[in-house]
């Protein structure tokens, strides 16, 4: 049993807007859904599937569902955080794939800008019944702090500089000044990021994504449907999906769960990383993207410093473009939750639709890889891997 | 330099006699006496072997970074890192009462208990 070759993404929508104080979430939620099922060829009639996550208003699908006046047959709240879209996009195709559901609809949004919120830089206790709350909210980890504690033992282990994580700014910055929604347009340079503000040793502020409002939709078919669409046809044919954590103590905060989502994805596919032609990389911060690039074996473990320095990430110019719409780190983070924008650049991508300047040739291979939660502590991770036909 | 306050732990069924030990100045690891190994968070259930036979066991108040950073946006800067310990887990905590500038992966530090809001101390390590 695979979903490879089951389920088809026929329609993609990411919302302009970077801040919104004048809409609603929920509203948000419904103007994307809206977006993907037009770029589809489709209605709300047609959507028997529904799957959204935590940024939902509410409990989630019951709230959306009603908003949006939905009749459904098959409803998903997996929260993942950030990568629960990735991992959505593959809960659909293995929902098309046992007969559940014909259309799926993905929804994400969020305001995380217009409601002020700190979203890297303050701790937060979501739940008091955490078992591991007693244990890391004294000691004040936050978004920011987590992450750079991966950067410090990755410096420590492997000889990474803030000079290399900076390229991967500098790269997704080269992307974002094609694309016109993007919040940070400028082309910038590797000392711009090292000479930013120091947030948590040693991650700058530059090596951070936006905070921003917005959000995006996905269309996921069966096949059957799919045929009768105008749009490209985006095939899935490979998924992953772990929880990481600290295990009893006993770690590595060097690796991600990409380290074992990848290698499953991969399988699945029948394809291995020499042959994707592009790859969008959950970007949080720049050392997530430095880690997920080793994980899924894009270079050696330890060898991702050297990989990503010198505009190795920048389409036109090295050999792993990612990105491609400025990403997390330069684009939107919508929501604070990366995964989806994700998948839709990684289609654009597969349908040849992404800017001229940063369209990668014969592009007809892309993973989307996401993490999502805390990489300096528990996270979790999708791999999804598509195809054009 | 003024230092933060620290947010009383979360205190249950599960960790009061760590609580307790600590009030009384005394640093002690969970260990399962099924399994014979020390574990980090503490848990009624221990993640190993899946035994409930666990005991709070005296520690050293020895170890190393594992890793840490400062947080340099907050009001009162502070380290927040990962300290190895002698008895093998390796646990979140603060690296306190040090020049921040001079901290290092690998780094020997020693446990040192640290007053909270209005609950119990917390282990925290500083340079040893």
């Amino acid at each position: 049993m695979t979903i490879k070759g089951k389920a088809y993404i026929a329609g993609i929508y990411e919302h302009p807007t970077r801040h919104a104080p004048d809409k609603t979430v929920a509203q948000l939620h419904a103007e994307v859904a809206l977006g993907a099922l037009a770029d589809a060829g489709l209605t709300r009639d047609d959507v028997d599937g529904f799957f959204c996550a935590g940024d939902a208003p509410g409990p989630g699908p019951a709230t959306m569902a009603e908003y949006m006046n939905l009749k459904l047959r098959h409803v998903d709240s997996t929260e993942l955080g950030g990568t629960s879209y990735v991992a959505m996009a593959a809960h659909a195709a293995e929902a098309i794939a046992l007969g559940k559901c014909n259309v799926a609809l993905i929804t994400l949004a969020g305001r995380p800008r217009s409601e002020g919120m700190a979203t890297g830089t303050t701790p937060r206790l979501r739940d008091p019944n955490q078992p591991e709350a007693p244990w890391e909210f004294p000691y004040g980890l936050t978004t920011a702090n987590g992450y750079a504690m991966c950067a410090m033992r990755h410096m420590h282990q492997y000889g990474t500089t803030s000079e290399q994580l900076a390229w991967i700014k500098v790269a997704a910055s080269h992307h974002a000044q094609h694309n016109p929604h993007a919040m940070l347009p400028d082309v910038i340079k590797v000392e711009d990021v090292v000479n930013s503000p120091v947030i948590a040793e040693p991650l700058h502020r530059l090596d951070c994504c936006v905070i921003s409002d917005g959000g995006g939709a996905l269309v996921i078919v069966k096949p059957e449907i799919a045929k009768k669409l105008k749009r490209p046809p985006v095939k899935i044919i490979g998924a992953g999906e772990t929880v990481k954590h600290l295990s009893g103590g006993t770690f590595d905060l060097t690796t991600s769960g990409a380290a074992k989502t990848g290698p499953i994805a991969f399988a699945e596919a029948s394809v291995k990383p020499a042959d994707i032609k592009y790859v969008s990389i959950y970007d949080s911060f720049t050392i997530t993207v430095l880690m997920q690039i080793e994980d899924l074996g894009f270079c050696a473990k330890g060898a991702g410093g050297k990989f990503v320095a010198d505009g190795n990430l920048i389409s036109g110019v090295g050999k792993l473009p990612f990105n491609t719409d400025g990403g997390g780190l330069c684009n939107n983070h919508p929501s604070n939750r990366g995964g989806m924008t994700k998948v839709i650049e990684a289609v654009r991508q597969l349908r040849g639709e992404a800017h001229p300047k940063v369209q990668v040739k014969n592009c007809d291979l892309a993973v989307a890889q996401g993490t999502g939660m805390q990489l300096g502590s528990r996270h979790c991770s999708a791999t999804l891997i598509m195809e054009r036909e | 330099m003024a230092e933060r306050t620290i947010p009383s732990p979360i205190v249950s069924s599960e960790n009061e006699a760590f609580w307790k030990a600590a009030k009384q100045g005394r640093f002690t690891v969970p260990v399962c006496a099924a399994c014979g190994k020390a574990h980090w968070y503490p848990r009624a259930i221990c993640p190993f072997c899946a035994s409930d036979k666990i005991e709070w066991r005296a520690a050293s108040g020895k170890g190393t970074i594992y890793t840490y950073s400062v947080m340099r946006r907050a009001k009162e800067p502070y380290a927040i890192g990962y300290v190895t310990l002698a008895e093998g887990p390796t646990m979140m905590t603060n690296i306190v009462d040090c020049d921040f500038d001079k901290l290092r992966v690998g780094q020997a530090v020693t446990l040192v208990f640290k007053e909270t809001e209005d609950g119990p101390p917390v282990p925290m390590f500083k340079p040893a």
